[in-house]
Formats: structure tokens, sequence, C-alpha cells
């Protein structure tokens, strides 16, 4: 087998104290959190305190000024012991390094700071009921009228939507424009005529909170513009590659921890007086899955460290989130089968984890999104 | 290229330069006319050794290149990429000589490699029998010892370059009473009294290769005929599986991404309702997710070649590569053909060729079976 050569020692030992974190402040409590359809703030709070938080924002921002490694070092962790409830890398990796990128001194200040601490969780707020990854159509406008911004508009599938504090939000700043009209303005919970809707319910991530937003004429002041007008696409695209990195390394420790409680299941549970290990379909079956696990390995490892040296094009990331995502919903579906029917009681991890898997071939680009970027470098002409 | 490949020095890449081009002027031009007599003319070996094609990682000492394993994956790539799938060159140069390398005493090597790099002794080993797949320990080909010969009694079936063959690496038992301890390697020439080569045999693909049955009636070889020693054959057999496996994953991943890119031309030219197959979604979805495969696929291979030049690589892991690799092949090879209609179904077309020839990779160098029973085995 192969080992991992992307992570330093200085990654590792980081990962065991994520392990330690993990095991204690979240495995106990998940089932309860499943149960509300939220994580408590608490958690978040003690992630920031033992640092699990934004890990990649600088220390002059209070952070710990990690690499992606770090978080993906979080990512993983987290995948392997089953904890979708926590939308930490939504907040860490995707909506805070937006800030790091875009913001202002003073937005930076401000935000960073309880970013990192878990005072205030962050979320994005993209899709609305008309338009999911088509981005250049949405309906949300932001029209400036003196020194602020008035908001109005509908968002839907909101992760993070019911606990963020803040939300930054893509608008229309010139609604007669397509993408370049899009602009990205950060919205804090109080500001008067911003209401949360229902907490969606989902086939899967139960304790992950996920929200309708309204805004019925919301006023926020211009300097709560994020970048600058109009270039809110631009900006929602350019880290586009780590976000699709985030899943494909999502899902493939998932798919690999999967793996390790089908081996264990069927090594202990016996059927016909054996155990089901030693039919030889399950040792096939689990052979192919271990086989597809072992090259994605080696594929996202190589993209990581890709992306590490800023290599990594966006088709290249989209093979990655395509097939790391499809990889684990073909993985969990087989590993479910071979649990038998407790594999369908939800006190098994591997029925949550299907149930969670559903999502990772739609969220994040979905993968009809992802061929079409992949063949529009085939065929730039017929894909017009 | 998504992701640069890393494995290749400047020398290497000189190197698949002088392979592509004597494919494409040497072999390319007549394998159509090899299928059509099952068998690639001896003189075809000849030019391939006399360009260096032939042993490429073998000592220049026995007059063979002396390059790495590297120089063989690239004559396996270009060979791949062409759908050159008729001379053997691969079992000859990194599976037959490397045995007579790793084994043979000096004369044997002395006797034998250099006319094998030369093309004007070729190589084949026999394994198979009527009734002995992948378990080689129950192979009934025997080599009993009179004196100073052994005389071999025994039937090999699939035997490629059998009928071209001028020297069988044999998998017999010298003491029939054992399992695997049983099992020796014997040199045997194609010149020995009572060595006979059988029908070549029909096949559904590889058309140009030749695969034979082989008869042996009381052949009579000398001791000094015995590669390694007795009783080892088996523990021989097993060293270099990893390496062995990786020639098909490497070829299974080279044909593949050769037959993406033909289709993805094909599809652009070709009109159905007005406008470009390749204007269709589906043809776009189909090769992106292939291309998705073959480029993970990719990635995968050339990490398993530098563990092999680093002789790390350990043999699930071939497995793995093998297996997935010659299933990719072939699925990739499938979707291909759909896209191309019904020229795909032609022979004239490479990707008909192509489907034909990759079926075998899934079955030969261990079925993908007996590969994932070794992955499995990773599990206990």
């Amino acid at each position: 087998m192969f080992d991992r050569t992307i992570f330093s020692e200085e990654h590792e030992i980081f990962r065991k104290t994520v392990a330690r974190f993990v095991e204690e402040e979240m495995v106990p409590y998940h089932e309860q959190w499943e149960e509300d359809g939220i994580v408590p703030q608490s958690l978040w709070l003690k992630a920031g305190e033992a640092g699990l938080l934004c890990l990649t924002v600088p220390e002059a921002y209070g952070g710990p000024g990690g690499d992606r490694l770090h978080s993906i070092v979080v990512i993983e962790e987290m995948a392997k012991k089953n904890i979708t409830g926590p939308g930490f890398y939504l907040h860490s990796d995707i909506v805070a390094s937006y800030l790091i990128n875009y913001g202002t001194e003073e937005q930076k200040k401000q935000w960073l700071p309880k970013c990192v601490s878990g005072e205030v969780i962050l979320s994005v707020g993209m899709t609305e009921p008309g338009g999911g990854s088509d981005l250049a159509n949405i309906k949300t406008t932001a029209i400036r009228d003196g020194d602020e911004y008035v908001i109005n508009g509908q968002k839907t599938f909101i992760s993070n939507g019911h606990n963020a504090g803040l939300t930054v939000l893509a608008v229309k700043t010139d609604p007669s424009l397509g993408a370049k009209g899009v602009s990205l303005i950060l919205v804090e919970n109080d500001r008067p005529g911003f209401t949360k809707g229902r907490n969606l319910k989902k086939v899967g991530m139960k304790a992950q909170d996920t929200a309708e937003l309204f805004f019925d004429n919301v006023r926020v002041p211009a300097s709560n513009l994020l970048g600058e007008e109009g270039k809110g696409f631009i900006i929602l695209m350019k880290q586009l590659e780590w976000e699709r990195m985030i899943i494909a390394a999502h899902c493939t420790a998932t798919a690999e921890a999967a793996l390790e409680w089908t081996i264990d299941y069927t090594n202990q549970r016996m059927v016909f007086g054996k155990p089901v290990s030693d039919f030889q379909n399950t040792r096939f079956k689990l052979a192919e899955v271990k086989t597809s696990l072992t090259v994605g390995r080696v594929f996202v490892d190589r993209c990581l460290d890709a992306l590490m040296k800023g290599e990594l094009d966006n088709a290249t990331a989209s093979m990655a989130k395509l097939w790391g995502s499809e990889l684990l919903g073909k993985v969990v579906d087989e590993c479910v089968q071979l649990h038998g029917g407790y594999g369908f009681m939800w006190e098994y991890p591997i029925a949550r984890a299907y149930a969670d898997a559903r999502v990772r071939r739609i969220a994040g680009g979905s993968s009809e999104v992802m061929k079409t970027i992949i063949a529009r470098t085939m065929f730039p002409k017929e894909s017009r | 290229m998504y992701i640069n490949r890393t494995v290749f020095s400047e020398e290497h890449e000189a190197y698949r330069d002088t392979v592509a081009r004597f494919m494409d002027e040497e072999l390319v031009p007549y394998h159509a006319q090899w299928e059509k007599e099952g068998i690639v003319p001896r003189e075809a070996w000849k030019k391939a050794g006399d360009v260096g094609i032939l042993l490429p990682a073998i000592p220049d000492k026995y007059g063979a290149p002396g390059g790495d394993r590297l120089f063989s994956s690239i004559v396996i790539e270009e060979q791949a990429k062409r759908g050159l799938s008729g001379p053997g060159f691969t079992l000859h140069s990194d599976i037959v000589a490397p045995y007579i390398l790793a084994y043979g005493t000096e004369e044997q090597k002395q006797a034998f490699l250099p006319k094998m790099a030369a093309g004007e002794m070729i190589g084949a080993i026999a394994m198979t029998e009527p009734g002995t797949g992948s378990d080689l320990q129950s192979v009934k080909t025997t080599a009993i010892r009179e004196g100073d010969e052994y005389v071999i009694n025994g039937q090999k079936t699939f035997i490629t370059n059998g009928i071209n063959s001028d020297l069988v690496i044999l998998v017999t038992k010298t003491d029939p009473e054992l399992g695997a301890k049983g099992i020796s390697l014997i040199l045997v020439e194609a010149t020995r009294e009572g060595f006979t080569k059988g029908r070549n045999l029909d096949k559904i693909g590889m058309k140009a290769q030749d695969t034979a049955e082989l008869f042996f009636d009381n052949v009579r070889v000398p001791v000094t005929n015995l590669l390694g020693k007795e009783g080892t054959g088996f523990y021989m057999l097993m060293q270099e599986l990893a390496w062995e496996r990786m020639q098909i994953a490497i070829g299974g991943i080279a044909s593949a991404e050769s037959i993406i890119e033909e289709t993805a031309t094909y599809t652009k030219e070709r009109k159905v309702f007005g406008q470009p197959i390749a204007g269709f979604q589906n043809t776009r979805f189909k090769l992106a997710e292939l291309k998705t495969q073959v480029q993970i696929g990719r990635v995968f291979v050339d990490k398993c070649l530098e563990l092999i030049m680093k002789k790390e690589l350990d043999a699930s892991t071939a497995a793995m590569a093998k297996m997935w690799c010659s299933d990719l092949n072939c699925k990739v090879i499938d979707e291909c053909l759909q896209l191309h209609g019904g020229y795909g179904y032609m022979w004239e077309y490479r990707v008909a060729r192509a489907y034909a020839d990759a079926r075998v990779s899934r079955i030969y160098g261990g079925s993908n079976e007996i590969m994932k029973e070794l992955v499995a085995r990773t599990f206990d």
C-alpha cells in the first residue's frame, strides 16, 4: 500500500489534536444534533478554542496561520467519524477565504477573529429557489441607495443558515447584467427585514442546519460590500479548484472509513455458520472497493499536491470532485448491502453515511456541471 | 494533459521518439496483413532488434539497450497507443528475458540474451496447460532427470509467441509428487526432438499474435538447460509478478487514453441530425466521464511506476493496477465503440480491433478474479 506523502510532521501532530477533539466533543453528541437538526454554537466555540476553525486565517487576524492541508486534516478526521453536522469547512475554508482574499482591512479585523473563535458562524447565500448552479441568473438584488444597499430576494439550501451570524450574500447590484452584475454583500443577522425560514428537512446531513433566507428591503451600509461591485461572480469562481478538492477529499476519507466499518462488520457477522467476509462475493466486492479507493486516494493526494503548488486546474479538480463523489455513492451503496438489514438501521454509521453521501453528487457543482467543465476542455467548440 | 507526467527523463523521451518512429514506419503499415496471417514475421522482430526496441531493460553487456523498466514501459505504451497487439515484444523482452537474466547461468545468458536482443531468437514462456490456468501448482508436464538429461513429457496451451518461439521457458514438475515445490523451469529450444507446435489458435482478438499449443513427447534436454535450481520454479515465477502485472496496466491505460483521443476526434467530424456527434450532451458527458477515469488511472499507474523503479511496489497494489486498468480499458473501448456507431463495429476502425484485443487483458496475467482474491487477502 502507499504511504501518503503530502503531509508534514506538523500536520500529523495537528491530526492527533483534531482526532481527539472529534472523538471527545463530536462523536458522543452527533446523534442528538441529528435529532435537533442543528449543531449548538457551544460546539463551535469549543472548536474555536481547540484551534480547529479557520485554519488558513493569518495570525494577524487571530487565526492559526496554517495552510490548506491543515484544513484537509480537519475535513478528513471528521469524515472518518461520519461527523457531517458541523459545517466547519464551509465556514473555515470557503467563506472565511472570501473574507481573507477580498475583505477590506476593516472587514477582516471585524469578522475574522470572531470566525476563528467560533463566535460568528459564516454562511454563503448563492442558491435561489429558481437557480442552482446558474449563478449568472440570480434574482436577489442589492440596489444602491445613498450610502446603503437595499436588498430584496430569497435564498435557499443555505448550509449553516440558521447558525450563521454573518452571511455572504450573492446579489445583483446591476440586475440588467448577467454575471457581471453579481456582487457579494455581507449581511449580519440583526439587519431589519432579514429573516430565516424553515430548517429544511433533508435525506441526510441531518445535523446540519440548512435554511431558507428572506430579504425584504434589508438595508446594509455600502461598506458591507465584499470586493468590488460586479466582481462577485469572479470571486466565487476564483477558488473553485479548492472547493472541489474539499469535497473530493471529504468523499475519499468517508469512503475509506465506510470500507473499514464494512470489513469489521463482515468479519464479525455470521451467516450460514461462517463470517460474511468468508464468502467470495464479499471478498470480491470489497476488493473492488478497496482498489477504487486506493486509485482515488493517489489521485486526490496528487491533486492536493498540485493545489498547494498552485498548479491545479479547474478541469482536473472537477474530475476529482466528480469521481470522488460518484465513488462514495457507489461505495456506501455496496457497503449497506454487505451489512444486510442492519445497514438500513440509522444506528449503524453506514446507514447515515449512505443518506449523507447522496448530496455530494449535487452540492458544490453537480456531477453534470463537472462533466460540462471537463467536456469543455475536450470540445471547446462543441460545448458552446 | 491535466496533470503532467513526471516519471520519465529526457533520455526516456528521446527513446520514445525512436520507438514511435519505428512503429509508425515498420509496424503500423503491416499490421492488418499480419492479422490475416495470424503471426508477425521474424523480419519485424529483427528490425526491432536493430533499432534497440527488444530487451530494453537488459544490460548492454548482453547486447541489449541497457535501459531500465521505464524504457520497457515506453515500448509498451507506444505499442498500445497504436493498437499493435501482434508483436509479442513485451512478453519476450520483459518477462522471458528477465528470468534468464535473474536466474540463468552466465553461459545461458551469453547463449540466449544477445540473440534475443537482436530479434534472432524469439522467447516464450509456457505455463498454462489444457487443465490448468492460474493454478500453477498442479501442472502436469514433467521433466524427469535421466543421467545428464531431463526427459520432458506433457502439453501446454495458450502460449504467446508460441509458433515463432525459438526458446521456451517451460514450467515443469521435476518432482511430480510435490506441489509448488516440485516445479522447475527448463529452457527448451524449438529444435529439440519431440517438441512440436500445434495449432496457431484462433482468438477473439490479438489476431496478429501467434498463440500456440505445445507438445512435448520424450523431449530430451541437457541438465544445463535447467533455469535456476530444481524445485524453485514456483518461487521464481512469483518474484516479478508486480512488474509483470504492471505491464498490463501500463498498456491498458495507454490504450484507453488513445482510444478516447481518437473518439473525440471522430465525434467532432462525424455528423448526425445536422450536427457533429460531439454536439450532443450525451457524447460530451460520456467522454468526460471516461477521461476522468483514465486521468485518475494514469496518475495511479505513474505512481506505481515510480514505486517499481524504487523496487517498492507490492503485489497487491500491482494487482489493483492490473485489474483496474484492464477493466477500465474495456469499459472505455466499449463506450467509444458505441459513439462510433456502425463504423465502430468495422474492423478497419481502430476501436473495433481494440474492442476485440482488450477482452483478454481481464483474463491473462492472472484473471481479474485472481487479482480480487489477492486484494481481498489484505483484509485477513
